[in-house]
């Protein structure tokens, strides 16, 4: 077997990785539709959920947990779809026999889609704190930051998760699968600390808690205390997992 | 039965040499045993029915297949070694390039990949859209060419980075004859110049405009020789004629 021959990790070359993430965003930009609904849903559904509390005190207390979850889902969503249509298509392949590295790629998504979570959580913020009138104990800067982080997560989870689905049709299932269990498990619908014990344990090792809890925490007014800045360090933790993941999953040769 | 083919002494080194290379997928042997060479500056074609194998040992050859016995090496390297991934041009059946781009952004985006920077990934740019014939449609969303457009513009990202030796799998499927003329006179053009081709097809009336030719069926080599010595072998009129001679010889070896 030569399989493991050429397969060593090469430094990241940034030209490279700018160019990936330039590509990735040129083609969202000849995509006006998906563009629009990536920044739109995230706000059509904080606005949804105001009318449907109809309550300061409890839009208050939910408002930040879900800035935190639909950037996320979106993310994970786009993600899995764009690069499962880029092993479809093969362009995967051409650019794995090209002078590419594979962390040169996926991080050039993460850029791409980290400009993307930039604009979908401030205009999902500005909305909220505005027109909704969501009102924040904590300050903006480190709900900001949370946030894009989730979009982040979400993003890389979804290129991870995709290579696991051979279709699109697939791609789109694992939505589902991987985001709507750890939605039902993050603390939102029900405190964690009332959980049983083995719920209480999916919490702990699914990554929505920690972006869930870190909103939580901010929402409060705990800006940069020590409960934020270490769910901070699990999301990044999770995140960095997940694009290592992704790179290993990503086969220079196939069977 | 595959003899190999001989580098004649005065010629430059071979710049494909495989032995007994074997590839199996799921049980099943898809390369059987392969010992050839590949004559550097020249067009050689793989010529063969589809599914006897010809875009697997094209894989090999890029290093995106795993290869299960035997050896690869391409211009003096193994294949798949991350020096050789500037030096092979490879372009697939169906044109993997991003159809939600662009032409110069494809273009821009490949080109990069390989390393060429601003002024010579302009040049390479202008060159490769003059050569394949795509100008004036530079700025146009590649997802609205036509087939032929397709195809050429997933040759132009092959030839892009003025490559050692290009990989050409199936590269005047679907073409008009006067488009296919033209693309074999640029072949030619390129072999003159001092890049070797590996040219897959499956019609046999390409096969006498190739130098050299690799005969394949089943997963094995019928015979290697030119044009001419594959007719005085057979003592056929022509070489589907020959081909078929030749298929007919070796049928109780390959059952």
């Amino acid at each position: 077997m030569t399989a493991a021959a050429g397969q060593a990790a090469a430094p990241i070359r940034w030209t490279l990785t700018w160019a990936t993430a330039r590509r990735v965003l040129a083609q969202l930009r000849h995509d006006p539709r998906t563009i629009t609904m990536m920044i739109a849903v995230p706000t059509m559904l904080m606005i949804l959920l105001r009318y449907v509390l109809d309550d300061p005190v409890a839009l208050d207390r939910f408002a930040p947990e879900f800035i935190g979850v639909f950037p996320f889902v979106v993310m994970f969503i786009v993600a899995a779809v764009t690069t499962q249509r880029e092993r479809a298509r093969g362009t995967l392949e051409r650019l794995m026999a090209m002078p590419l590295g594979k962390l040169d790629l996926l991080l050039g998504y993460a850029i791409a889609f980290g400009v993307v979570a930039c604009a979908q959580v401030g205009v999902v913020l500005a909305v909220s704190l505005t027109w909704l009138g969501v009102h924040l104990s904590g300050s903006v800067v480190p709900l900001v930051v949370v946030a894009v982080l989730d979009a982040l997560l979400g993003m890389s989870l979804g290129l991870f998760a995709s290579a696991f689905a051979r279709t699109e049709f697939q791609a789109v299932q694992f939505m589902p699968a991987f985001v709507l269990p750890q939605v039902l498990l993050c603390g939102i619908v029900v405190a964690r600390d009332q959980m049983t014990p083995l719920l209480r344990w999916l919490s702990d090792v699914l990554p929505m808690s920690y972006a869930v809890d870190a909103m939580q925490q901010i929402s409060t007014g705990a800006s940069w205390s020590s409960p934020v800045t270490k769910d901070i360090g699990v999301i990044l933790g999770f995140t960095a997992a997940a694009l290592i993941g992704g790179a290993l999953t990503l086969r220079r040769r196939t069977r | 039965m595959a003899s190999p083919a001989v580098t004649p002494p005065g010629l430059p080194p071979p710049v494909v040499a495989a032995s007994a290379l074997v590839v199996r997928r799921g049980g099943q042997v898809i390369l059987d045993g392969l010992t050839f060479t590949i004559a550097s500056r020249r067009v050689t074609g793989l010529l063969g029915p589809s599914g006897c194998g010809k875009t697997t040992l094209m894989r090999a050859l890029v290093g995106v297949q795993m290869i299960s016995a035997g050896q690869v090496e391409l211009l003096g390297l193994p294949a798949g070694a991350a020096s050789l991934r500037h030096r092979v041009g490879y372009a697939t059946q169906d044109p993997a390039v991003y159809t939600d781009l662009t032409l110069a952004e494809n273009l821009r985006y490949f080109g990069t990949v390989l390393g060429l920077a601003r002024p010579r990934l302009a040049d390479a740019i202008a060159r490769t859209v003059a050569e394949l014939d795509l100008g004036g449609l530079e700025n146009r969303l590649v997802g609205t060419f036509s087939g032929g457009q397709l195809a050429r513009v997933g040759l132009a990202v092959a030839l892009l980075g003025q490559p050692d030796l290009l990989v050409l799998d199936e590269p005047t499927v679907g073409l008009d004859p006067v488009l296919r003329r033209d693309l074999w006179a640029m072949f030619h053009r390129l072999a003159a110049t001092g890049t070797s081709l590996l040219v897959s097809s499956h019609v046999m009336d390409e096969a006498a405009r190739c130098d050299y030719l690799l005969f394949m069926r089943g997963g094995r080599f019928l015979a290697a020789a030119t044009p001419q010595e594959m007719l005085a072998r057979t003592g056929a009129a022509d070489l589907e004629s020959a081909f078929l001679s030749l298929a007919s010889r070796s049928e109780p070896v390959r059952l």
